[in-house]
């Protein structure tokens, strides 16, 4: 089976610098085919994390003494690395935040609640995760704006049209996903900016499922707000980035008031800090800072491009082997996908297959992947989902077809 | 392997693709919706009681096999027994899915559930095969509000 295999795009070795894939599961190699749930981590990045509190560490913004200075460069160090990352401007329009989900409720309780009011709209897609849902609806409950949701087809692909017709003057913000992560689409999102961008309507994108696959250009976008989780792009868990214009971030209230937003307080008044710090109050997370940079400079070390091409050569064997088993149907089959494969086995319920799957030693997530209107949309109540990260290999797709097989026959 | 053959019993494989009692009775007088966030997996049972005793009992729903079929042995076995009785079999169910080790006690009440010992070696599947026993729990209790295993 393997003299079929296309060429992989990237070295073998790679998979070595992951500790965790050298490990056995239920005495089965570990496939771990989750990582649109949350990347593995480099040992680069675990060893960063753990110098930085060996020797490194202390509190940041504050301290005259060395440690904490050399923490607050090592802090600010990796902000630049972001903003070189998704191409942003200026190293101040990068907010850390505890993640993607973070990152829009910022944006919905700050520059939502300022700008919206009743009658005033929202468009986001029908193919949204719930944290690109929610904060929304929370947001139009507070303010007596409304949610519009524009309409995917059966294939999982966003109906442009339809959409375009939805944005009109009571749209305040237009919010979609960069890259679905039920689904694998990957948004228009180029035409989506024009279209809101004609009316004077910033653009946030959820850029969760695409910072991990893809190069990232916010400037060539002109995309008005950008949010990625560290956790999926081989960084540490509670750290996220929120990118925004300078000019809008200056205009947003603070999100949480405390230390570090501040220039000065007073029982009067308090004068706000310059972005970003402005939105960023409290001691932050600090190691994950620094490890969410390690992260990205590691994957420009691979290059973005070679990432998306390697999962684009998977994806699209892991598509042509599964629609060669009859009983499997691949839910999600636009033309535009990241590494992300959606699936229904005809007659074994999606956790059912999980469980299989895991005594294999093969990590796949099984559910509603917080997409439930998806799911409505596509009658079912649950998917399986296989998905990619840099480390996956052709042989990993071949144990996922095994795995199939395997499990049809305990149902059998 | 065989921890797999545990849990997937030729039994449970069977009532989860052709479940018992899948339907709604006439008269109904009690029922509860259940539901298990996590995997999507929705039921209804229905319960007709006359003088403390389970006279008809069945349920409707979309779940994995292991929740379909734990609901559909559930029906068959609880069917004719009073409330009482119904609650003693779920505690011994509860028991046999929960704890370490197997414990055969003189006074066994499971009968064919037993088959579902296996589930105790996949922590992660005990709210599957419970879902339907939270949800008859609730619809006696009269409770009309959705159970959730979460």
């Amino acid at each position: 089976m393997t003299a079929l295999h296309p060429q992989a795009l990237i070295s073998e070795n790679l998979r070595a610098d992951f500790p965790i894939l050298q490990q056995k599961m239920h005495d089965k190699p570990l496939v771990y085919l989750d990582s649109a749930a949350s990347a593995q981590k480099p040992q680069i990045v675990i060893d960063t994390i753990s110098s930085f509190y060996e020797t490194g560490y202390a509190n940041i913004h504050r301290g005259v003494y060395k440690l904490s200075q050399d923490a607050t460069e090592a802090y600010e160090h990796a902000r630049n690395v972001v903003r070189d990352f998704i191409g942003a401007a200026e190293a101040r329009e990068i907010i850390f935040t505890r993640g993607t989900t973070e990152a829009i409720n910022l944006v919905a309780q700050t520059y939502g609640r300022s700008a919206l009011g009743p009658g005033d709209e929202v468009l986001i897609t029908e193919m949204e995760h719930h944290s690109n849902i929610v904060p929304w609806q929370i947001l139009c409950e507070q303010t007596g704006a409304k949610l519009v949701v524009g309409l995917m087809d059966d294939t999982g692909t966003l109906l442009l049209k339809n959409f375009a017709e939805l944005i009109n003057a009571r749209t305040k913000l237009v919010a979609v996903s960069h890259v679905s992560n039920a689904l694998g689409t990957i948004n228009p999102v180029r035409e989506i900016i024009e279209l809101a961008h004609a009316q004077n309507i910033p653009v946030l994108l959820d850029g969760a499922q695409a910072a991990p696959h893809m190069p990232i250009d916010v400037q060539a976008l002109d995309v008005d707000f950008y949010t990625f989780s560290g956790h999926k792009v081989y960084g540490p868990t509670g750290i996220g980035v929120l990118y925004g214009k300078a000019a809008l971030l200056e205009a947003m209230p603070p999100y949480q008031g405390g230390g570090d937003m501040i220039l000065s307080v007073t029982f009067e008044k308090t004068e706000y800090n310059e972005i970003p710090h402005k939105f960023e109050a409290g001691t932050p997370n600090i190691s994950g800072v620094i490890g969410l940079g390690v992260a990205l400079e590691y994957l420009q070390g691979i290059g973005m491009d070679r990432i998306a091409a390697h999962e684009a050569a998977l994806l699209s064997y892991a598509t042509e082997k599964l629609e060669e088993i009859p009983q499997v149907t691949i839910i999600g089959t636009a033309k535009e996908k990241a590494g992300v494969i959606s699936f229904a086995v005809e007659g074994i319920h999606p956790h059912d297959l999980g469980t299989i799957f895991d005594m294999d030693g093969v990590a796949i997530r099984a559910g509603h992947h917080c997409a439930q209107p998806v799911m409505e949309h596509f009658g079912v109540p649950a998917t399986a989902r296989a998905s990619f990260g840099l480390y996956n290999n052709f042989e990993d797709v071949d144990m996922l077809v095994q795995t199939i097989q395997h499990a049809m026959e305990v149902f059998s | 392997m065989s921890d797999l053959r545990a849990l997937y019993q030729e039994v449970i494989l069977d009532h989860s693709k052709n479940p018992r009692n899948f339907r709604v009775p006439d008269p109904v007088d009690h029922f509860a919706n259940g539901i298990n966030p996590l995997c999507g997996d929705k039921l209804t049972v229905y319960l007709h009681v006359v003088d403390g005793v389970i006279d008809d009992i069945s349920f409707e729903g979309s779940g994995c096999a292991i929740s379909t079929a734990s609901a559909s042995m559930m029906t068959q076995r609880l069917k004719g027994q009073t409330v009482e009785q119904a609650n003693a079999v779920f505690e011994q169910f509860h028991e046999l899915l929960t704890s370490s080790v197997e414990q055969k006690t003189s006074d066994d009440q499971l009968g064919k559930l037993s088959v579902f010992s296996g589930v105790r070696e996949f922590p992660m599947r005990v709210k599957c095969a419970t879902l339907a026993w939270h949800t008859l729990q609730s619809a006696l209790s009269g409770e009309q509000a959705d159970v959730s295993t979460e």
